[in-house]
């Protein structure tokens, strides 16, 4: 698999110089507003520079030295910016990675189908893809660009998808059935095909991701919004702090300046997780679309951290998509070194890799044979079978029983009845059986079997792991099903499925209070993805598939879904472990300040400078200073998330816990000590 | 000394040793099993009769909250006309005038909200009358509406989805009858039997051995005692509450007030493991509670054993420990123990002067009402430490990567809304109406008030602080004990206290019932590997971690300004 996945240095200079600008255009009290905590923060800072102002004018001194307010003045507003840069930042990186998959779709030909043309009914005419509206058809030839997201209604055609999965192998389309679905930007590298419009031009699913990233259109997530509240009460509670402290100190006979209430009051409110927040939310839809998978919002990517059962589809998820030859079963009176000697000739050519895993399971030494003058057939969807002519003569062929059946059958030969009954155990089994010819009579037959990802298990055993159940669904018998899915060490499966009997385990898991995620890209799936709480739809599914379900992946990968959920978690980790340094900080912040409020008129609070910070200003201004910096310090892990790890609730909880609570509450003070120090050089 | 150390440890242990039996059997009581009080059904079924009730008939959170306000609603009436008419109403031997208005409006709020908040003296500003049919009646009821409205959060979390919380007459009626009736008679008769009065008969008249009669008053105080404690109300007969000789007499009547004080809070966390078949979660809430209550203790008996340290300093030995406003029949340790218990519990009786307690002890009993649910008072203690485990549950949710739950519901925006209004309100009541007091004191020490808000504080200086900032941090609280320096009953202070009171009680009340009845209706979640468990250690240690935190945060200002200053300072 060649992967081009695009990508974006942290701090790509482009993306800091957007974000430079977008931090100072951020500041628009209207958008600020937006965000409480970091807008209590703005007012701060222009009361400070109002303080700042007023001494210029009047060169009053009891607030404290100039140089002292406009320090603060500009840390805070240093505060600000940095938490409008993570902002930009994220947004800007997020609109890159949008901006990559949207050259896909920049205005291309398209040669439109007109019904009722100038000249000819159905007449092509080149108009550019613009002007496709939903329900317009147009053709793409090999060598094509497609010019718009829809569905072929005519023709098969091989399609290089890479420019938006990064997937070099091309891959196959065909109207009808559930790979008939075709994105803009991809290139047609084989046959023709007519195509439907299935969306509106700006309002693809590609589209409405971008517009999520952009922020534009971005919603906040239900988690977001509670914590939200719980940080704007924590402001309340410190606004609450910082305002009766003025009265308490009237009492005890101790002047604060305005300074100094402002600096308590910022350095208190939970800035660090409140400029990091909306950076955290729009870095996670980032996340999401760097691993190739469209999220419809915000919520859905939430959603998919709270997955409690996964359903899976055996075929490509939990088993390699193509079936590895087991055994060969010769017919009654054809000799066994024969048939298997047939049964190499004819895959030598077959580059499936069927057609290699029968060439291995062979093992003969293939410079053997004479395959001078040797025509091979390729397997097509129509005959569904492949085979070779060689020199001599002999026409063997090898495909699926049916289509051998009527080969022999048109020639007048009889069908064996032990390989029916062969083919009927193989079937029976969960395998694949591979009928092969020689020139219109039955050799024998292959045996093909499933084989199971390796590294399969321990996916399942990492979701297990994260509380997520698997569900293996298959269409094979529950033999099959059985032991595959123990095989794979899946928890459970629906064998023999039907469309609607995923609907129904879905309902049910729901029914007892579970969250369920699945994958599918057929129209079938289409009403089970809309009733999954985690639909995530293949990109090669039809429309009504990826209609259905919030999530496009454009992989076409059935494994994603583990990677989705991982995402989702690590944005409320990365949410709440923030938020839990963040408030621990303030337990060092308020032994920097509380003493250097009172020191002057209670001697004894001196006790409490632990840090054994210089003097009241330095005290002040290395907690204020210390609070701006870890924002820019942090907005790494707020971009990249904190790592998720699955190792139980309790055991994350504690570590995470130790990392970021302890931590939080260590940090700022060996920070606030040692800018004390710094600042000390030159007070 | 270490006696009387080891005197408080064993009294703790008796404590727990009852406490845990007797939750099993307030389980059984609510949950409608045989107990050995079932010999008061017929009883029950009498009241319910002839008030019309039908203890089945089902409540959703909205109807269980509309029963209980209005019930309370009336007997704050009924309390409040009573008291400023006792003058006029039988029972009264020693003639004792009717309460002033605002007096009357605070002493009736105080009691209706368990806390016991007391401006007046009971020997001169009560009469039998007011004291058995206001004080008494609602120190029961008050007891009761707590122990209800737990029992309603409980059978939230009691079925996967539910709207019925219960019952309200049903809970009330049965607190009364099955727990809080029994056991105040038991010990009502101990105290009795140790000499603490319970005549109807008027002051008597004493000859001291100097020579001088002494004027003592009595009467049937026994009764009243019991409930005081074991409702965790605190209110006491005579003005010193249970520091006088006959309140409470002997270290004997101690250990049973202080054991009384502890018995039900602790039993009712033992009752939520029972109840809910979650013996797991109550053993790590009560692991939490005990932890801090411990330590509080230990600090306590510490500062208080050691002595002051300005008397060391003139050197002046006190092998006794700190005696300054201590009773000798008691000593320093159990006061000290006695202190944290009564603050733990939103009880606020005492049996020595708080106000008298070292900076350090004194900063203590000032935090541990500041949390307020070490314990708590009966029944809304657990409510204010759901309040603490929603915040709790939210936060580490996030941060194990899981949309937060607890007992298998969505923790979601609008429950995060009213844990954090509520989180909000103690820090807004307590600093916002200290901070009026201080600026009166600081701004306008000589207004034209009847008492002159310079006349307020005893101290000067940072005790003069630690004095207000207590008075709104017990009214806040529910507790009613009070660093009694305070001149307290004017209208400012009986006003401002009494609005603390009935938003600091209610709204705490309502809104752990409404965040349970909301969690209630939510479709339930079972449990997976990826849920984080609430009744795990780790859990324990964040809700620690939360309960210390946001209330250091809130109040480490005020408590530097006080009591800290003050310890600094000596």
């Amino acid at each position: 698999m060649t992967q081009n996945k695009r990508v974006i240095k942290l701090f790509d200079p482009a993306l800091v110089s957007t974000a430079i600008g977008q931090s100072f255009s951020k500041l628009n009290p209207r958008l600020m507003i937006k965000n409480p905590v970091m807008f209590t923060v703005e007012i701060g800072t222009a009361i400070m520079l109002a303080v700042s102002i007023y001494q210029l004018a009047t060169g009053d001194l009891s607030q404290g030295a100039l140089w002292y307010n406009i320090s603060i003045f500009l840390i805070l507003l240093l505060t600000l910016l940095f938490a409008n840069f993570a902002e930009a930042l994220a947004e800007a990186r997020g609109k890159a990675q949008a901006e990559s998959l949207r050259k896909t779709r920049e205005d291309t030909p398209a040669k439109k189908v007109i019904g009722a043309g100038e000249i000819y009914r159905n007449e092509v005419k080149v108009v550019p893809s613009s002007q496709l509206r939903k329900g317009d058809f147009f053709i793409c030839e090999a060598g094509d660009v497609i010019p718009m997201d829809g569905e072929i209604t005519e023709g098969i055609a091989t399609i290089d998808e890479s420019a938006i999965t990064g997937e070099s192998a091309p891959v196959i389309r065909e109207a009808g059935g559930d790979k008939s679905s075709v994105t803009g930007g991809t290139k047609v590298l084989s046959d023709k095909i007519k195509v439907k419009v299935t969306t509106e031009s700006g309002e693809s699913f590609l589209d409405k991701m971008i517009a999520l990233v952009e922020g534009a259109s971005r919603q906040k997530t239900p988690n977001e919004i509670a914590l939200t509240i719980l940080l704007a009460a924590f402001t309340l509670i410190f606004t609450i702090v910082c305002v009766t402290l003025k009265p308490f100190a009237d009492y005890a006979n101790t002047p604060i300046t305005i300074a100094a209430f402002i600096s308590l009051f910022v350095c208190l409110i939970p800035t660090t997780i409140g400029g990091l927040l909306s950076a955290i939310g729009i870095a996670g839809m980032d996340r999401a679309l760097r691993a190739n998978v469209i999220a419809k919002s915000g919520k859905a990517v939430e959603t998919a951290g709270d997955i409690d059962v996964l359903l899976l589809d055996k075929t490509g998820t939990i088993t390699i998509g193509n079936r590895k030859a087991t055994n060969f079963y010769p017919a009654d009176g054809i000799d066994n070194a024969a048939f298997v000697e047939a049964c190499t000739l004819s895959s030598l050519s077959d580059m499936t890799p069927e057609g290699k895993s029968i060439i291995e399971l062979a093992n003969l030494n293939s410079k053997n044979f004479d395959t001078s003058g040797a025509a091979f057939i390729e397997f097509t969807a129509e005959t569904r079978s492949s085979g070779v002519n060689l020199s001599d003569g002999r026409r063997i062929r090898k495909g699926a029983f049916d289509s051998i059946k009527n080969i022999v059958n048109k020639a007048g030969n009889s069908f064996p009845d032990e390989i029916v009954e062969r083919v009927k155990i193989i079937s029976s089994n969960g395998g694949t059986p591979l009928v092969v010819s020689e020139n219109e009579k039955v050799l024998g037959v292959i045996e093909l079997q499933d084989i199971i990802k390796p590294g399969i298990q321990q996916r399942f055993e990492r979701l297990r792991k994260m509380g997520v159940k698997t569900v293996m669904v298959t269409g094979d018998n529950p033999l099959t099903a059985k032991y595959i899915a123990e095989k794979a060490g899946v928890d459970d499966f629906i064998a023999e499925a039907k469309p609607e009997d995923k609907m129904h385990y879905i309902r049910r898991e729901q029914e007892s209070g579970k969250l369920v995620a699945m994958m599918g890209d057929g129209t079938n799936d289409a009403p089970a993805l809309a009733q999954a709480d985690v639909g995530v739809a293949m990109n090669s599914g039809t429309a009504a598939a990826k209609e259905a379900g919030n999530m496009v992946d454009l992989d076409n990968d059935p494994t994603k879904l583990i990677e989705v959920v991982e995402i989702g978690k690590q944005l409320l980790i990365t949410r709440g472990t923030l938020t839990t340094f963040s408030i621990a900080n303030d337990v060092a912040k308020y032994f920097a300040i509380v003493p250097a409020l009172f020191i002057a008129s209670i001697p004894a609070l001196q006790s409490l400078n632990i840090m054994g910070l210089k003097s009241p200003e330095s005290a002040i201004l290395s907690a204020v200073i210390f609070n701006a910096i870890i924002i820019p310090l942090l907005i790494p892990l707020a971009l990249k998330g904190v790592a998720y790890k699955p190792i139980g609730a309790s055991a994350l909880l504690r570590r995470n816990l130790l990392i970021y609570g302890l931590g939080g509450v260590f940090v700022p003070f060996i920070g606030i000590k040692l800018i004390d120090m710094l600042l000390g050089l030159f007070m | 000394m270490n006696s009387e150390i080891l005197g408080t440890i064993l009294i703790f242990l008796i404590t727990l040793l009852l406490a845990y039996p007797l939750g099993k059997y307030i389980a059984k009581v609510f949950a409608g099993e045989k107990t050995i009080t079932n010999f008061l059904n017929p009883l029950e079924r009498f009241f319910f009769r002839i008030c019309g009730i039908n203890p089945n008939e089902s409540m959703n959170w909205k109807q269980f909250l509309k029963a209980m306000l209005t019930i309370n609603m009336l007997w704050l009436v009924y309390a409040f006309f009573t008291l400023v008419f006792q003058d006029k109403l039988p029972l009264n031997p020693d003639g004792n005038p009717g309460q002033t208005p605002d007096l009357a409006f605070n002493t009736a709020i105080s009691f209706l909200v368990n806390c016991n908040l007391q401006h007046y003296s009971g020997e001169s500003g009560l009469t039998y009358f007011t004291q058995l049919f206001v004080i008494t009646f609602l120190q029961f009821v008050s007891a009761a509406t707590g122990i209800a409205a737990l029992v309603a959060l409980l059978n939230a979390f009691k079925e996967k989805t539910t709207q019925n919380l219960g019952n309200f007459w049903n809970y009330f009626v049965k607190s009364i009858t099955r727990l809080l009736l029994p056991l105040s008679i038991v010990v009502a008769i101990i105290l009795a039997f140790n000499g603490t009065p319970a005549s109807f008969d008027g002051k008597d008249t004493i000859t001291t051995l100097q020579g001088d009669t002494v004027q003592v008053s009595r009467g049937p105080a026994a009764g009243m005692i019991a409930i005081k404690q074991l409702g965790t109300n605190g209110g006491g007969w005579f003005g010193v509450n249970s520091a006088h000789p006959l309140e409470n007499p002997n270290y004997i009547t101690n250990a049973v007030e202080t054991i009384s004080i502890l018995l039900i809070p602790i039993a009712l966390v033992f009752a939520l493991g029972f109840y809910l078949n979650k013996r797991k979660l109550a053993n790590v809430i009560f692991g939490v509670m005990t932890f801090l209550f411990v330590i509080f203790c230990a600090i306590n008996i510490y500062y208080e054993t050691k002595g002051n340290p300005t008397f060391d300093n003139l050197g002046i030995v006190q092998t006794a420990g700190s005696m300054e406003g201590k009773e000798v029949r008691l000593g320093a340790a159990a006061t000290a123990f006695w202190s944290v218990a009564t603050t733990s519990t939103s009880n606020g009786s005492v049996n020595g002067m708080h106000d008298s307690l070292t900076p350090v002890s004194g900063g203590i009993i000032l935090l541990d009402m500041m949390i307020n649910a070490l314990y708590g008072g009966v029944g809304v203690g657990i409510l204010n430490y759901v309040i603490f485990i929603i915040i709790a549950v939210f936060i580490s949710g996030l941060m194990v990567g899981r949309t937060p739950e607890f007992m298998g519901h969505k923790v979601e925006a609008r429950e995060v809304k009213i844990a954090a209004l509520i989180t909000l309100l103690s820090a807004f009541l307590i600093k916002g109406f200290t901070a009026l007091a201080a600026y009166m004191v600081a701004h306008h020490p000589d207004i034209a008030w009847q008492v002159k808000p310079e006349a307020w504080l005893n101290n000067p200086s940072y005790h003069g602080f630690s004095e207000m900032l207590y008075e709104y941090t017990s009214a806040n609280a529910n507790n009613g004990s009070g660093f009694e320096g305070l001149s307290d009953n004017n209208i400012f202070w009986n006003i401002s206290t009494g609005i603390i009171l009935l938003l600091g009680r209610f709204l705490p009340i309502i809104a752990p019932i409404a965040i349970a009845g909301l969690l209630a209706k939510k479709k339930f979640i079972p449990d997976s590997p990826g849920t984080l468990r609430v009744d795990s250690v780790t859990f324990g240690v964040m809700t620690l971690a939360v309960i210390l935190i946001l209330t250091a945060l809130s109040y480490l200002p005020a408590l530097a300004l006080g009591p800290i200053a003050e310890f600094l300072s000596m």
